[in-house]
């Protein structure tokens, strides 16, 4: 899985370069964004606007993040969801729990 | 006079059972929608749709099969008839109780537990049989 990692002020972006996250590719996405709050990381900031496909496993690992970076007190947007990769979340009732921006300039500003 | 075929798409597939191979399913998921007789507006959620039910469909056969043998192969069979689309997704594992799977507890926010949810929410009938040559889960959806 190719992840572009950025700091801007005192966010940490993850920028997944995958147009599809499924079973194939989920647990390194899991073990980055893992590492990364490992690492220290405060604001943890996942720019999905490449990915234009997720399956059960994807979202899996997203949870995976999200219930890490709550343990450690620090902040987990998601930002750039296409409109088919934010029905999955739609359908799961996830969208309630994650924080998602419709972009990544939106989730830095707020 | 030619007579008129009912099957008008019948492929049978065989992947490795590796999952580096989930993407090329998912593409002949969506070509398969592109080739259909379906409304405009729908074609494309009935191509993600597919590409969803396909790849939780195969990536559960991959890991039920090399549970049991590494090198073994899932196989596919995608037939569209009388408008009807069938696909059904062959794994040599164990098998699983597909009416014991329940709903996800939308409030419980468990990391795994959706995929069949998924292939339930997008298909219109599914089924799980075990036969003397394998396991066969079998998704069926009107197209028409």
């Amino acid at each position: 899985m190719r992840v572009v990692k950025e700091v801007r002020d005192d966010r940490t972006v993850l920028s997944v370069q995958e147009d599809r996250i499924d079973a194939h590719n989920s647990g390194d996405l899991k073990n980055v964004v893992l590492k990364t709050l490992e690492g220290g990381a405060q604001n943890v900031v996942i720019d999905l606007a490449r990915v234009q496909f997720i399956d059960s496993s994807g979202l899996g690992a997203l949870l995976s993040g999200y219930k890490n970076a709550n343990l450690r007190s620090s902040g987990f947007a998601l930002a750039g969801l296409q409109p088919r990769v934010k029905s999955m979340f739609e359908l799961t009732r996830l969208h309630r729990v994650f924080d998602i921006y419709p972009s990544l300039q939106l989730a830095l500003s707020a | 006079m030619i007579e008129m075929c009912e099957t008008v798409v019948n492929l049978d597939i065989v992947v490795p059972n590796q999952t580096r191979y989930l993407r090329f399913v998912g593409a002949i998921a969506e070509q398969l929608a592109k080739e259909l007789d379906v409304q405009e507006d729908k074609r494309d959620t009935l191509a993600y749709h597919l590409n969803l039910a396909l790849t939780e469909a195969v990536a559960n056969a991959i890991q039920y099969s090399s549970a049991v043998n590494a090198k073994d192969s899932v196989r596919i069979c995608l037939s569209v008839e009388d408008a009807y689309l069938s696909v059904r997704v062959f794994d040599h594992g164990r098998g699983f109780d597909l009416a014991a799977v329940p709903t996800p507890d939308f409030d419980e926010l468990r990391e795994r537990g959706r995929g069949i949810f998924f292939i339930r929410s997008v298909m219109d009938s599914v089924q799980y049989r075990k036969t003397d040559s394998g396991n066969v889960l079998e998704m069926r959806k009107k197209i028409a």
